[in-house]
C-alpha cells in the first residue's frame, strides 16, 4: 500500500542551494570571465586596426622594403624606416650600456652593503627617479644637459675619433643624448626588480661564502651575482623594453633628423620619436599617416620581442630554482 | 707562530674589496645625482612662473602680451585622468580577481596573463595610435575629445593595475578563503567581503602608483585629446592637459611662455607625488601591520 | 729578532709543505698517503656573553675546546649553542645587533678586537651549516676549490690536488671521482653535505664548526658522516652541535652541556653520559626534559 513519501526521504536534509542564491556567484563568475576574455580580444582588435591602417604603406614599399630601405623622405612621400629603427637600437643600446650597470649597482649596494636604516630612504628616492614625468626629462635634457655636456662631448669626439662611430662634429641634440637621458629613465625600473631578485639570495649561501673567509665583494661575486644573473638580465630586457619605446623624453633631445647618423654624436631618429613629430602634419596624408602607422606596427613588435625575451629570462631564472619573482608593472610591494 | 694562523689577507684582496664597494656606493650616487639635478631646476625655472594667476587663468594664446595661465591645463589633466583611472581601475582589478580566484592555473588564466603581461610593454604612444585609429578615424566618434585621450589613457593604466593586483591578492592567506567556505559563504560575498578588503590597501597602492604614471603621460594624448586652451568640463570635445600645455609651451620663441612650461612641469610633478608618496606610506604601512 | 716578515714567510712554507701532502681520511689503505700529523689547536672561551642587542642569548662560558678532539655541545631548543658557535667563526656579527663581550682565543690569540682580520679568522676557523649549501651554480669542483680560489693560494695541479684530497677526506671521493664538472646540485642530501665538508676542509682550517650537519639528513647520511668525523679529528679540532644526544654520545670526546645561555657542565663524554655532575645535566641525559 502506497503511503506518501517515506519518512526517510522527508527527514533528509537537502544540500543543493536554490537557483536564485547561487545567481550572484554565476553572474560575477561570467562577468570577470567576460572581462578578461576582453583582453584577449583587445589585443587582437589592436593587431587588426593597427595592421589595417599600416597596410597601405607595407603595400607600397613591402614589409621588408619598409623596415629596412634608408630612406626616411616626407616631401617625396617615400618612407623607408632603416634610419628610425637603427636610431632606436642606438639610443637604446647607449641606454642599457649606461643604465643597467649602475642600476645593478645601486640595487647591489641598497641590499648588501648600505647601512640599515639607509635602506628604506634610499630605495624611496631611486624609485622616485620614475615619478618625474618624461617630459621633464626632455626639457631638462634640452637646457641643461645638452648645452653643459657639448663641450666634453667635442673633446672626447676628437680625442677618441680613431675608433669606430666616434669622431666628427657634435650636434646639440643626438643619439648619445638620447641614450643617456633614456638611461635615467630605465634606472629606476631594472633597480627596483634587480633588488627583487638579489634581495630573494638565500642566506644560506651568503653565509657560507663569508664562512669560508670571503671579504664582502667576494661574497656578492661568489654568492649573489651567481644567483641572480637570470633575473637581473631580465630585469635589464624589461629596461631595454621601456627605452625603446619612449617617446617624448627622446624625441626632444635627439636631434629627429631621418638619415643614419655615422657617429655617435650626431643627430638621430627614432621610431616613437617621428609619430610623435610628424602625426599632427600627416594627419591629411594617407600615405604619410599610414607610414606612420606602420612604424607604430614595427615598434611594437619590437618591444614584443623585447620582453618576450625578458619573460624567457625570468622563467630560466625560476627554473633553475634562482627565483626572480617580481616582473613588470608596479611594484607595490617594494 | 699563533699569530701566524690568521694569516691576514692580501692586500690585493682587501684593496680589491674596498674597492668594488666603493664602486657600488658611487654607482648608487650616479643613479640619484639626475633625480636632484632635475628637481632642483625644475623649481628653480618654475617657481618663478607661480602665481594665483598662473592658477586661475587660462592661456589666452595670445603671441604677444599676456599669456595667461594654465588653469585649463590643471582642471584638464585632472578631469582626464579620473576618468581613465575609472574606467581602468574597476576593470584591472576585476580581471585580477578573476585571475587569482577563478581562473587561476587553467589555460584560459594562463593565456590572460600572459597578454596582459605583453601589454605592459607596449609602448604609450601606440596606444595614442591604437585610439586614434579607432575612434577617431574610425569615424561616427567625432573628432579630438578629452574622454578619448582618456580611454587612451585607460589602456595603458589597465595591465599595470592588473598585475600589481594580482600580486596583492595572491598575498591574501588561502586561509581565509577555506575559513569562509567552510563557513558555507558563496564565493561572490568571500570575494567582497573578506578578499578584496584584506587586499585593500595593496590595491590602492597599486592604482595611485598606475594614476601618477597616466598623469604624466604625453604621448597617448597627441593624438587624442587635442590641446585648446579654454577651461571646459565637457569630456566629449578637446580638452587641454598639462603634459600638452608643455609640450606645446615649450617649442615657442617667447620666454614667457617657456617660464610657464616650466611651471606647468613643476606643476605636474607636485601633481604625481602628491599621488606617488601617500601610495609608498600606505604600502609601508600595511607590511607592517 | 723574529719579525712579522719572517713568520708569514715560515708559514707559506708550511702551507706548501701541507699542500704536498693529501689529508687522505677515508681512503682505502693503498690508497692513503702517509698521514702527517699537524700540531693540534685549541679554541678557548673566557667569560663569554653573545648578544643580540641588548639581550644576552649566551651568557659567561669558560671552556677550553680541546686540541685534535671533538666536543659536542648539547642542550635544548633555545638554549644558545648555536649562537655560541656562531660567536668563534664571528658569523654572529653579521646579525644585525649582534655583538659579544668576553674573549675567544684561537690558541693563544684573540680572534676578536682591533687589527684582527674577521677574513683571516672565518678561513682558520670553518664551519659546516644545518642545510647543506653548496654554491647552487658552481660545479662539485668549484664549490670545492672556492675558497682555494679566494687566497689564490694554490693555482693548477697543486689546487686538483688539494680540491681531491679535501673530497677523500669528505669521504665523497669515491662516488664523484668521475665526474667534477656536474653541477652540485645534483648530488643527494648526504652527498651535498659531504660536499660542504670538503669545501670546508680545503682551505685548511685549524678548526671546523658544525652546527647541527646532520639534522637535514637520512639516518643513512647521517652515519656515514659521524663516520668521518672521527677520521678528521686527526686533522682539525671539531666543536659539534647536535640536538641528538645518541650522537654526542657516538662520536664525541667531550660533550658540553648548555641551558638558557649557560654552560651547565662539560666533561669527557663518558662521564656526562653516564655520571654527571649536576643534576640539570642528569635530567637531560636521561631525556626528562628537551
Amino acid at each position: 500500500m502506497a503511503s506518501a513519501a517515506t519518512p526517510v526521504e522527508r527527514g533528509r536534509p537537502s544540500f543543493g542551494r536554490p537557483r536564485r542564491a547561487r545567481l550572484p556567484d554565476e553572474i560575477l563568475k561570467w562577468v570577470l570571465t567576460l572581462l578578461a576574455a576582453g583582453i584577449l580580444a583587445l589585443i587582437g582588435f589592436f593587431f587588426i586596426r593597427l595592421y589595417g591602417e599600416a597596410h597601405l604603406a607595407f603595400s607600397k614599399f613591402g614589409w621588408i622594403g619598409f623596415t629596412f630601405d634608408n630612406s626616411w623622405d616626407v616631401s617625396k612621400s617615400v618612407f623607408g624606416a632603416l634610419p628610425l629603427v637603427v636610431g632606436t637600437m642606438i639610443t637604446a643600446g647607449v641606454a642599457l650600456v649606461v643604465g643597467v650597470p649602475v642600476a645593478v649597482a645601486a640595487a647591489l649596494y641598497v641590499t648588501e652593503l648600505c647601512p640599515r636604516r639607509l635602506r628604506t630612504p634610499l630605495t624611496i628616492l631611486i624609485d622616485l627617479l620614475a615619478a618625474v614625468p618624461s617630459i621633464v626629462y626632455g626639457l631638462w635634457g634640452v637646457f641643461v644637459v645638452i648645452p653643459r655636456l657639448r663641450s666634453i662631448e667635442q673633446w672626447f669626439s676628437d680625442t677618441f675619433g680613431f675608433l669606430p662611430f666616434i669622431g666628427g662634429h657634435v650636434a646639440g641634440p643626438n643619439y648619445f643624448i638620447g641614450g643617456l637621458i633614456l638611461a635615467i629613465m630605465i634606472i629606476p625600473i631594472v633597480s627596483a626588480i634587480s633588488r627583487e631578485v638579489i634581495a630573494t639570495v638565500p642566506t644560506d649561501h651568503k653565509e657560507a661564502a663569508l664562512a669560508l673567509g670571503a671579504t664582502r665583494w667576494e661574497m656578492i661575486r661568489m654568492a649573489v651575482l651567481p644567483y641572480s644573473r637570470a633575473g637581473i638580465m631580465g630585469a635589464a630586457m624589461l629596461g631595454l623594453g621601456r627605452a625603446i619605446g619612449e617617446t617624448i623624453a627622446v624625441t626632444l633631445v635627439v636631434g629627429n633628423a631621418p638619415e643614419i647618423g655615422k657617429h655617435l654624436f650626431d643627430q638621430g631618429y627614432t621610431l616613437a620619436a617621428v609619430i610623435a613629430n610628424e602625426f599632427g602634419e600627416a594627419a591629411a596624408t594617407p600615405i604619410h599617416r599610414s607610414a606612420l602607422i606602420a612604424a607604430g606596427l614595427v615598434l611594437f613588435v619590437l618591444t614584443l620581442a623585447v620582453n618576450a625575451i625578458a619573460r624567457y629570462y625570468v622563467v630560466r631564472a625560476e627554473r633553475t630554482g634562482t627565483a626572480a619573482g617580481a616582473l613588470p608593472g608596479v611594484t607595490v610591494t617594494e | 707562530m699563533t699569530s701566524a694562523l690568521l694569516q691576514t689577507t692580501s692586500a690585493g684582496r682587501r684593496r680589491r674589496d674596498v674597492g668594488m664597494r666603493g664602486v657600488l656606493l658611487i654607482g648608487t650616487i650616479v643613479a640619484l645625482v639626475p633625480l636632484f639635478l632635475v628637481l632642483f631646476y625644475v623649481v628653480k625655472r618654475g617657481i618663478g612662473a607661480w602665481s594665483v594667476t598662473f592658477f586661475t587663468t587660462d592661456p589666452t594664446g595670445a603671441f604677444l602680451g599676456d599669456p595667461g595661465g594654465v588653469k585649463s591645463a590643471l582642471l584638464g589633466t585632472i578631469e582626464i585622468v579620473l576618468l581613465a583611472s575609472l574606467i581602468a581601475v574597476p576593470i584591472g582589478i576585476g580581471v585580477a580577481v578573476y585571475l587569482v580566484e577563478y581562473g587561476k592555473q587553467s589555460p584560459f588564466a594562463r593565456v590572460v596573463r600572459y597578454f596582459v603581461d605583453v601589454l605592459t610593454g607596449v609602448p604609450s604612444i601606440v596606444f595614442g595610435l591604437f585610439i586614434y585609429i579607432v575612434l577617431i578615424l574610425g569615424g561616427g566618434f567625432g573628432g579630438f575629445a578629452g574622454w578619448k585621450g582618456s580611454v587612451a589613457l585607460a589602456l595603458l593604466m589597465l595591465p599595470v593595475v592588473t598585475r600589481a593586483s594580482e600580486v596583492v591578492l595572491n598575498t591574501v592567506p588561502d586561509t581565509l578563503r577555506e575559513a569562509a567556505l567552510a563557513l558555507g559563504s558563496p564565493r561572490w560575498r568571500i570575494v567582497f567581503r573578506v578578499v578584496l578588503p584584506t587586499a585593500l590597501p595593496g590595491l590602492v597602492t597599486g592604482a595611485l602608483l598606475a594614476i601618477a604614471r597616466a598623469a604624466g603621460e604625453t604621448a597617448p594624448l597627441l593624438f587624442t585629446a587635442f590641446a585648446i586652451n579654454a577651461s571646459n568640463f565637457d569630456l566629449g570635445k578637446p580638452m587641454n592637459s598639462l603634459p600638452l600645455q608643455i609640450w606645446n609651451d615649450v617649442r615657442q620663441a617667447q620666454d614667457r611662455l617657456v617660464e610657464r612650461a616650466w611651471g606647468s612641469a613643476m606643476a605636474l610633478i607636485v601633481l604625481i607625488l602628491l599621488l606617488t608618496i601617500p601610495a609608498r606610506i600606505l604600502s609601508r604601512r600595511s607590511r607592517t601591520a | 729578532m723574529i719579525t712579522v716578515k719572517d713568520v708569514r714567510t715560515r708559514t707559506n712554507d708550511e702551507a706548501e709543505q701541507a699542500d704536498a701532502t693529501p689529508i687522505a681520511a677515508a681512503a682505502p689503505a693503498d690508497e692513503r698517503a702517509p698521514v702527517e700529523r699537524k700540531r693540534g689547536h685549541t679554541i678557548s672561551l673566557r667569560d663569554l656573553n653573545v648578544f643580540y642587542g641588548d639581550h644576552a642569548a649566551v651568557k659567561g662560558v669558560d671552556i677550553a675546546f680541546a686540541a685534535n678532539k671533538i666536543t659536542a655541545i648539547i642542550g635544548p631548543s633555545g638554549c644558545g649553542k648555536s649562537t655560541l658557535v656562531r660567536a668563534i667563526n664571528r658569523m654572529h656579527e653579521e646579525v644585525p645587533g649582534g655583538h659579544i663581550e668576553g674573549e675567544i682565543l684561537l690558541d693563544d690569540t684573540p680572534i676578536y678586537g682591533d687589527g684582527v682580520d674577521v677574513v683571516a679568522v672565518r678561513r682558520a676557523i670553518g664551519m659546516v651549516f644545518q642545510r647543506p649549501n653548496p654554491f647552487p651554480t658552481m660545479s662539485i669542483f668549484d664549490n670545492v676549490a672556492a675558497g682555494l680560489r679566494l687566497t689564490g693560494t694554490a693555482r693548477g695541479k697543486n689546487l686538483n690536488n688539494i680540491v681531491h684530497d679535501a673530497l677523500r677526506g669528505a669521504g665523497l671521493w669515491a662516488e664523484v671521482k668521475g665526474r667534477l664538472e656536474k653541477p652540485a646540485m645534483s648530488l643527494s642530501g648526504g652527498q651535498q653535505q659531504r660536499l660542504c665538508i670538503a669545501r670546508a676542509l680545503a682551505v685548511r682550517p685549524e678548526v671546523v664548526l658544525m652546527d647541527e650537519p646532520c639534522s637535514a639528513l637520512d639516518p643513512v647520511a647521517t652515519l656515514r658522516i659521524e663516520e668521518l668525523l672521527t677520521d678528521l679529528k686527526e686533522r682539525v679540532t671539531i666543536v659539534l652541535v647536535t640536538h641528538n644526544m645518541q650522537q654526542a654520545a657516538r662520536v664525541s670526546d667531550v660533550t658540553a652541556f648548555m641551558l638558557d645561555g649557560e654552560l651547565v657542565e662539560v666533561g669527557d663524554t663518558e662521564k656526562i653520559f653516564t655520571n654527571p655532575d649536576d643534576e640539570r645535566t642528569e635530567q637531560y641525559v636521561s631525556g626528562k626534559f628537551g
